[in-house]
């Protein structure tokens, strides 16, 4: 991944596991969110490429590349919804786009969705009328109108009070289990690291590299690499009862370099 | 030896000191003073040259007589530090004061990120007059592709292909017709008035004032009427087209679109397109119209020249091919227009001051691509004897 000459990661080489949440993690600025948006597309790798099942994402056209993230589902830092759109017209357009659904069905869907997230009642609420925290459940409520393969989350708790982020915590951790969706989550908040992480990587801003690859707590305590230790052990000081409650599913490298692979 | 650097003096407190001693064990840099950022501080370049000249190969410092500090002597202390391990001379810090040594290794705590700064070296004059050069060229490409995107979504819309809200190219319209007429009248009536006073000048002296109704007809018709209501729409839509696509870049819309496999070429380009291609002839004919009244009020008010007559006259000064050209012109430059925002907001970069950048850049590029369209329209209608 680079910017002009600037490489921000290099030799990238991880699996995510169908219905795992991988957690990508890192102090500020080392390239995550950049990470994030190389998955999803909006980024093209320097060089290097990402697969989703057998299929090469970043080689693929533009038509079946758009047909691919259909079946994704993004919830942005700042949310992301459309401001010119009320709640329910924010998750009904994907339907609208994307299904033979009746406008009554879609509203009756849109409805669903933001009862998922504690939004019921808010649905000809237009985003700038609610506080960022809803406007983040909308957001998560538009990320599954379609009922996605792979959910990316980018720094979900960012700007959330404590409870909050625990809520959305135990909301993503819901959303897995009931969607049997892939879940792929960008955070340094080292809480969810530990509550919601099946497996994960850590970005390393002084090597450009991936400095750990595994399961957070296993990091914890057998990672030799002293700034994954010491990025971890903070948290696991602040949250001492804090634990993975998913079995470690390990995470299998690739051969090919440079490469990032989502079996989602 | 000692060679002091005194600084200015200060009405209140005590100056602040810098002074270098050379002693047997090495330089020692003294520190004296009250050493603030709104102070007239002492000069570096001695020191540093007193550090590039001595044979000695340690520094300390001597704070004693320090009475206070701030980030100024930090920034002192650091550029020495800099220059010393550049120097490979061995820097001793324990003569400074705690909480400036706790400072400085906390400046020093995470390594200089050189990539990162290797990007915003300065180029020199040339390289920036020839970075710019590509710049308009790579502009002009990045046009012709833009626009070549949004055929081909047009052509996926005429084929049923591509949607986007009906409601968003509504508003659209409505922004860029209906809310446009107040500017537009104003503008247009005093581009009528401003032709008819300097044809009347003229042509008054020859007893021709009735022509003055040609000159106006003829004028706003063929290229005043569509070149002012473009550019007209370039200040007004175009910017604000690049700042509402701007601005959804920047909260990561746009983003939300892309990642959910619909188009925002088609979804929120097109209608805005459309909506000017649809509504600048239309804006144009009133523009003309309303360019040939305020002619027309010269005429009745300077020179006696009934509305009846200056508007027989301009009629008859027109061609049928003159109005068809004015109004073609008008909805290629309402294309450019829209196009010129569009590409400005989908470009923007992330963050609020690159909204108003795109804002301004789609109002430049718009009047741009509308002169030069002037002129290659010029040609052609000349070749085509319009």
């Amino acid at each position: 991944m680079a910017y002009g000459d600037f490489v921000v990661m290099r030799d990238l080489n991880f699996t995510v596991n169908r219905g795992e949440i991988f957690v990508i993690m890192g102090p500020s600025g080392c390239g995550k969110s950049t990470l994030l948006r190389h998955l999803i597309g909006l980024n093209e790798p320097a060089r290097g490429e990402v697969w989703y099942g057998d299929v090469n994402f970043t080689q693929a056209d533009p038509i079946a590349r758009r047909r691919m993230v259909r079946h994704f589902g993004v919830l942005y830092q700042s949310g992301a919804l459309w401001s010119s759109m009320t709640l329910a017209e924010n998750i009904g357009l994907p339907l609208e786009e994307f299904t033979d659904l009746t406008r009554d069905q879609i509203n009756e869907m849109a409805s669903l969705k933001l009862s998922l997230v504690g939004l019921k009642g808010f649905e000809n609420y237009y985003p700038s009328q609610i506080s960022g925290g809803m406007q983040k459940r909308a957001g998560l409520a538009r990320a599954i109108a379609l009922d996605p393969h792979v959910l990316f989350f980018d720094e979900p708790s960012a700007g959330l009070d404590p409870i909050s982020s625990r809520l959305l915590d135990d909301l993503i951790l819901e959303l897995r289990d009931s969607l049997g969706a892939t879940v792929v989550v960008v955070t340094h908040e080292l809480a969810s690291i530990f509550t919601i992480g099946d497996n994960s990587v850590f970005l390393d801003p002084g090597t450009h590299t991936m400095g750990a690859l595994g399961n957070p707590k296993d990091l914890l305590d057998h990672c030799d690499n002293p700034i994954v230790h010491r990025f971890l052990s903070r948290g696991d000081s602040q949250n001492p009862d804090a634990a993975p409650d998913k079995g470690n599913q390990a995470a299998a490298a690739k051969a090919a370099p440079s490469s990032v692979r989502s079996n989602g | 030896m000692r060679e002091a650097v005194q600084s200015k003096t200060d009405t209140v407190g005590e100056s602040p000191k810098l002074a270098v001693e050379r002693t047997p064990s090495g330089l020692v840099i003294q520190l004296g003073g009250e050493w603030r950022l709104t102070r007239d501080l002492p000069q570096i370049a001695p020191v540093i040259r007193e550090l590039q000249t001595t044979p000695l190969r340690k520094v300390t410092y001597d704070s004693r007589a320090l009475t206070g500090w701030d980030s100024s002597l930090l920034a002192l202390v650091d550029k020495i530090s800099e220059r010393c391990k550049q120097l490979k001379i061995e820097e001793n810090r324990d003569g400074l004061p705690d909480g400036l040594r706790a400072l400085l290794r906390l400046s020093e705590a995470v390594p200089d990120n050189e990539g990162a700064r290797g990007r915003v070296s300065a180029p020199n004059f040339v390289a920036e007059i020839g970075g710019d050069f590509l710049g308009f060229m790579g502009g002009i490409g990045d046009f012709l592709a833009f626009f070549g995107e949004i055929s081909i979504a047009l052509g996926r819309f005429l084929r049923g292909k591509a949607r986007f809200r009906g409601v968003d190219m509504a508003t659209a319209i409505q922004d860029c017709g209906v809310r446009a007429f107040g500017i537009v009248s104003l503008i247009s009536f005093l581009v009528g008035v401003i032709l008819a006073f300097m044809g009347a000048v003229q042509l008054e002296q020859f007893g021709a004032a009735i022509y003055v109704a040609d000159l106006v007809g003829v004028g706003m018709v063929r290229d005043m009427g569509a070149m002012m209501t473009a550019i007209i729409m370039a200040g007004r839509t175009g910017a604000a087209f690049a700042a509402q696509l701007g601005t959804m870049k920047v909260t990561q819309e746009i983003d939300a679109l892309t990642t959910m496999g619909i188009s925002p070429i088609e979804f929120l380009v097109l209608p805005r397109v459309i909506a000017l291609f649809l509504m600048m002839p239309l804006l144009c004919i009133y523009a003309d119209f309303v360019g040939v009244l305020g002619g027309a009020a010269v005429g009745a008010g300077m020179l006696n020249i009934t509305m009846k007559a200056f508007l027989n006259e301009a009629m008859h000064a027109l061609t049928l091919g003159g109005v068809i050209g004015g109004v073609v012109k008008a909805t290629v430059y309402g294309v450019i227009v829209a196009v010129a925002g569009c590409l400005r907001g989908m470009q923007c970069g992330n963050s609020s001051s690159a909204v108003g950048e795109a804002a301004t850049a789609a109002v430049v590029t718009g009047i741009v691509y509308i002169v030069v369209a002037c002129g290659i329209f010029a040609v052609i209608f000349h070749i085509l004897y319009i």
